[in-house]
């Protein structure tokens, strides 16, 4: 069955796209991240302009983001307080990434910086936690069970000034790094067109140390403020947001965010951490690919505006 | 610098002399009629591309003057213009990043050239780059300067070569037929992907090389109903729009929560 989308002009198999989305809304659910690093380079691929692909991403990230704050929320594993300090960093970090994003396109040089950030970003982080929780599972093998969190205990750069206390996610730390780390998801989300979700779960998990139940809820609050603003944002600056293709995205990827979710509370701490590690790796690799790999097509068109 | 540049004025100039001399031509003995089966391609939910008919007949005026060449036909369409970028890969280290790239500040969203019979049975290869026939002289003419140096033409090959993998650019030699000696007939093929907006169509009539008629007309490629008030929506009304389609990804999530409550 196919429709046509009127702002991308294209017609699309709607029963593909519904499918593609509920994969990506399941694995959205599962991690508490949006999805949008997958969604975007899907819909390029079918055709998609990708003005129109990266800012009807965001509002499927929204609407799935949605039913997992919902869902999170009944079962109280939202930090609220530690949210609303991630949204006011993000934002922040959000305005000066719009700023570089334009710089950096004016210079002729946005496609490089993005392929590497991707690549260098994902590998990195992928590479950390893969390493991180096989450890743990190793010593978990070997009858010596690791915490991730010891009471009392605190990093030091967590006891900077301006303490505050989050009590849901058992952390007592400085605004400073809580607010500054937030910043830079939403610099780094807003030039590369991401949500920044696969940022934030590590940092949550291991540099501030909150617990993953709480981790889980708290990003995707984040993301779905965000989110939300960047749809308004798109649809406003460059009339790019595709609503047949949104509703589209959006029932498939609610459903699956919904058993993505399910799915996610019967899993235990070390394999949730061990899959999204394998995601975020098998990512970098696919653009490294990209990248390192002599291409079967060198040349490319870019449209740049219209006669 | 200054010197290429000059050239490069120069050759389009004769280019322009040469264009206009053979429009000029006298031998406009025969008359050319032309149709479309339509004018308006209409896109609504079910649009999956569209096939339009260019349809007439040569009209031979007053005194037939005999003519050792056959008639052959070229019908070129142009879609609405685009500037475009191409960029070429190259590896740099361990990298492969865009290094090398051309400008093509008009060069058509769509292009389809249906001929009668190949252009190298029409005429020699000079006669169809004066006479900016093929798709390759087409858009190489769309390119940053007139050059045509053989080297330089690797970013109009790739071009053609991207779009043509999506039907956006064709050749379609023997795509036009003469039904009777006189009535000729052919079959644009527009792809779904064909933007919206306006496209001419021309039609000429050769023998040999020389021109002897040339016809214009066009077609426009617009949306209906739905899918044109969307699109006009969000142009006219783009803080209402985006705010429905915030509200939308809201009341949506919300409703898979509700739908999908188990406790």
């Amino acid at each position: 069955m196919q429709t046509y989308l009127p702002i991308a002009e294209m017609p699309v198999s709607v029963l593909l796209l519904i499918a593609m989305s509920a994969a990506v809304g399941f694995i959205s659910g599962l991690f508490g991240i949006g999805g949008g690093f997958l969604m975007t380079p899907l819909l390029i691929f079918l055709g998609v302009p990708p003005a129109v692909a990266v800012s009807t991403v965001t509002s499927q990230v929204a609407a799935s983001s949605m039913t997992g704050v919902l869902g999170n929320w009944q079962r109280r594993q939202i930090d609220l307080k530690l949210g609303f300090f991630l949204v006011a960093g993000g934002l922040v970090g959000t305005l000066l990434g719009v700023l570089a994003f334009n710089a950096i396109r004016r210079a002729g040089q946005l496609e490089v910086v993005i392929a590497l950030s991707y690549l260098t970003l994902f590998l990195i982080i992928g590479g950390l936690m893969l390493l991180e929780s096989l450890r743990s599972l190793l010593m978990a093998r070997a009858g010596r069970p690791t915490r991730l969190k010891r009471a009392g205990q605190h990093p030091a750069w967590l006891k900077l000034p301006f303490r505050v206390r989050f009590p849901r996610s058992k952390l007592y730390a400085s605004a400073i790094p809580i607010l500054g780390f937030a910043a830079l998801v939403g610099f780094i989300g807003a030039v590369l067109g991401i949500g920044g979700g696969f940022i934030m779960v590590p940092a949550l998990l291991y540099l501030f140390r909150v617990p993953t139940a709480m981790v889980v809820g708290t990003s995707l609050f984040q993301i779905l403020v965000t989110m939300t603003a960047a749809t308004l944002f798109h649809a406003i600056t460059n009339q790019s947001v595709d609503i047949v293709l949104a509703i589209l995205l959006i029932v498939g990827g609610v459903i699956g965010a919904q058993f993505g979710g399910r799915a996610g509370r019967n899993m235990k701490g070390e394999s949730f951490r061990i899959l999204l590690a394998l995601l975020l790796l098998g990512v970098g690799i696919r653009f490294a690919s990209d990248v390192v790999i002599r291409p079967d097509e060198p040349f490319s068109i870019t449209i740049q505006g219209q006669r | 610098m200054r010197s290429r540049a000059a050239s490069r004025c120069l050759t389009a100039c004769l280019w322009a002399l040469m264009m206009g001399l053979s429009a000029m031509s006298p031998a406009c003995a025969e008359g050319l009629i032309t149709s479309l089966s339509t004018h308006r391609v209409l896109i609504g939910s079910n649009y999956t591309g569209a096939q339009i008919a260019v349809f007439g007949s040569v009209e031979p005026e007053g005194r037939r003057v005999a003519r050792a060449d056959p008639f052959d036909i070229v019908v070129t369409v142009t879609g609405p213009k685009l500037h475009l970028l191409v960029r070429e890969k190259e590896r740099i280290g361990l990298f492969w990043l865009n290094k090398e790239q051309r400008r093509f500040w008009e060069a058509p969203s769509f292009l389809a050239t249906l001929t009668t019979r190949p252009f190298s049975e029409m005429g020699t290869g000079d006669d169809s780059r004066r006479l900016q026939w093929g798709l390759k002289n087409k858009v190489i003419a769309t390119g940053t300067g007139l050059t045509i140096d053989p080297g330089e033409t690797r970013f109009a090959d790739a071009l053609i070569r991207l779009k043509g993998s999506g039907q956006l650019y064709q050749e379609v030699e023997r795509g036009v037929t003469f039904l009777t000696p006189t009535m000729y007939r052919a079959s644009i093929d527009l792809p779904a992907t064909a933007p919206t907006g306006n496209y001419d169509v021309v039609v000429e009539l050769l023998s040999g090389t020389v021109q002897l008629a040339r016809q214009q007309t066009s077609f426009e490629v617009v949306q209906i109903g739905f899918e044109q008030q969307v699109a006009w929506f969000a142009r006219t009304w783009s803080i209402a729009y985006g705010l429905m389609a915030a509200m939308m990804a809201l009341v949506f999530g919300w409703l898979a929560t509700v739908i999908f409550r188990r406790d």
